[in-house]
């Protein structure tokens, strides 16, 4: 009985064997098993979401990004639009101010100078004003550099010559960058009561200011123009502080896609502001006589404020006779 | 010439991680520098898929034309390379980069990234090929000895093929007929603009 035992076991063994196994022996050729969940492809996961994210093992995020196509986009902005944007405001600046004074001349005070100065800018507002200019210029340049170098100067320097000139602009416009935005602060805290827009500011502009001809309209502190070169300095700076902080510590507050965006806002408003200021600075120096010395001295001569800020001329005359500031001057109490 | 490629199988690759391995030991690949990784997507649900990625060595290269100091060069078998010497560390070939490929010694930079890395298909960089300063700049150079990049002679399941883009694409394809599906080859679209039919 028990020898027979170990027999019974293997026929068994063998019949199970046969009746799980024969039917995929009699299916041959074998049929695909697709794989749990059906196919995924890059294509059609792309058609879904702009980019392919998973797990990976490393623990930084922005290396689960698996394909992100819109760098590819960025590229197209990078290489194309953006040079293009620029290259179109700042030289058409240059054209137009050109032609500006080709055609206007110098804007020049008319009455012939007083020889009277009058204070215009404090030393403290000078100072602010050169911390920001300066910084700006600097940024400006450097700037530029990342931009439009590779196709201006790399060709005239060299490689070796141009990265190492690339290397330590990119230094100072990192750090002048903080030197701009205390610039920046301080422009909006100390001059923001002399720029809220008024009924002066619109006839000034309706006359175009003057700049093509028919007389200087009457303007107080700061005039139309003036305002609006102090609202791109303000809007502008804050904006690119913060898309130019964005940048300077990149993945801390975005991720691809959001430095993407960081770098075409900073980039592109950036070149605008070029623009606009290259404006500012024309008139300012070349443009207008008497001008420059509002910001290079403080003081202006008295026609010349006659004919450009009347209003704030005949405050500054009030103010001077008025006991008032003799009061303010006397210790209180 | 050869048009060097990479491809992933994604039905094969099994996140391993033999190929990140091989990657680190073969190029001596600082601490923080990833030139290859393996994402899994849908993890832990139907379709869950592992891919393999590095730098696909694009046809066109992104990261080639946004480099504001030019520091890239595409060899004649295709693979992009770029010079550590000129590279400023400016990070904008990772913005471009399809594929998060470029990877910097230092993360949170106030001045600068320091010199980017990334994949070379295992054949250095612009110094002479094998030299010390090459190998300690850019890692091994393998196609310089006639060998395909670690990764993928590594790679445990073959799911990484490396090599001339026509004879991968040929193997992936028998692979495909054979098993009856595929899920295409990852990245060729945005890097090559080929699609692989399956
Ligand atoms: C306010 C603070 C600012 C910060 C924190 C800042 C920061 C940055 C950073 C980090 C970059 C990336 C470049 C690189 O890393 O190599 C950059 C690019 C650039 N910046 Fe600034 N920036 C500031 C202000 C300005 C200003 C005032 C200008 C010009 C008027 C300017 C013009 C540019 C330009 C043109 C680029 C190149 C953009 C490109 O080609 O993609 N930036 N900036
Ligand atoms: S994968 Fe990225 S780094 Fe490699 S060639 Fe393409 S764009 Fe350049
Ligand atoms: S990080 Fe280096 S290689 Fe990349 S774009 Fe900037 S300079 Fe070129």
């Amino acid at each position: 009985m028990l020898s027979r035992f170990p027999f019974i076991l293997v026929a068994a063994c063998a019949l199970s064997l046969l009746l799980f196994t024969a039917p995929s022996l009699l299916a041959q050729p074998r049929s695909p098993t697709p794989p749990v969940g059906g196919p995924v492809s890059a294509d059609q996961l792309l058609q879904q979401l702009p980019q392919i994210r998973g797990r990976v093992a490393i623990p930084v995020p922005r290396a689960s990004v698996l394909i992100q196509p819109r760098g590819r986009s960025w590229r197209v902005f990078h290489e194309a639009t953006l040079p293009w944007i620029g290259g179109i405001a700042i030289i058409g600046m240059l054209v137009v101010l050109a032609v500006f004074y080709l055609w206007r001349g110098r804007l020049r005070v008319r009455s012939g100078f007083s020889g009277v100065a009058i204070l215009r800018f404090a030393a403290f507002e000078r100072f602010v004003h050169w911390l920001t200019a300066v910084s700006f210029v600097i940024l400006a340049l450097t700037g530029l550099n990342i931009t439009f170098g590779k196709w201006v100067l790399l060709p005239l320097m060299g490689n070796q010559a141009f990265s190492a000139l690339t290397i330590w602009g990119k230094y100072a416009h990192n750090f002048f960058a903080w030197p701009f935005m205390l610039g920046v602060i301080l422009i909006f805290i100390i001059w923001i009561k002399d720029n809220l827009p008024n009924k002066v500011d619109a006839n000034w502009l309706r006359k175009g200011g003057g700049l093509l001809g028919g007389g200087d309209p009457p303007a107080e502190r700061f005039n139309a123009g003036q305002k609006i070169i102090f609202w791109a300095a303000v809007l502008g700076g804050v904006v690119l502080s913060l898309s130019g902080l964005t940048l300077l510590f990149p993945f801390s507050v975005a991720a691809i896609d959001g430095m993407q965006t960081a770098d075409l806002v900073h980039a592109v408003l950036a070149q605008l502001m070029i623009a606009v200021f290259l404006a500012h600075i024309y008139i300012g120096t070349l443009g207008m006589e008497g001008a420059f010395d509002a910001m290079g001295t403080g003081e202006v001569d008295l026609n010349w404020a006659k004919q450009h800020h009347d209003l704030w001329l005949e405050e500054e005359q009030a103010k001077a006779k008025s006991p008032d500031l003799g009061s303010r001057a006397a210790p209180a109490g | 010439m050869a048009r060097m490629k990479f491809l992933c199988d994604a039905d094969r690759c099994i996140e391993c991680n033999a190929c990140v391995t091989a990657c680190k030991n073969a190029n001596e690949v600082p601490w923080g520098i990833n030139r290859r990784r393996v994402i899994t997507i849908n993890d832990g649900k139907p379709g869950e898929r592992s891919i393999s990625m590095a730098c696909m060595h694009c046809t066109d290269p992104p990261c080639k034309a946004v480099c504001p100091v030019d520091c890239f060069y595409q060899t004649d078998d295709g693979v992009v390379l770029h010079s550590k010497d000129l590279c400023i560390g400016c990070g904008y070939c990772f913005y471009a980069c399809p594929f998060g490929a470029p990877q910097y010694p230092r993360t949170s930079n106030f001045g600068s990234r320091g010199k980017m890395d990334k994949c070379t298909y295992c054949s250095g960089g612009p110094e002479a090929d094998l030299s010390t300063a090459e190998f300690i700049k850019y890692g091994a150079n393998r196609l310089a000895q006639g060998k395909l990049p670690l990764c993928a002679e590594m790679c445990s399941t073959k799911a990484l093929l490396a090599g001339d883009g026509e004879i991968i694409v040929q193997i992936y394809k028998e692979r495909v007929v054979k098993r009856g599906y595929g899920s295409g080859a990852w990245g060729w679209k945005t890097a090559y603009n080929e699609t692989i039919a399956t």
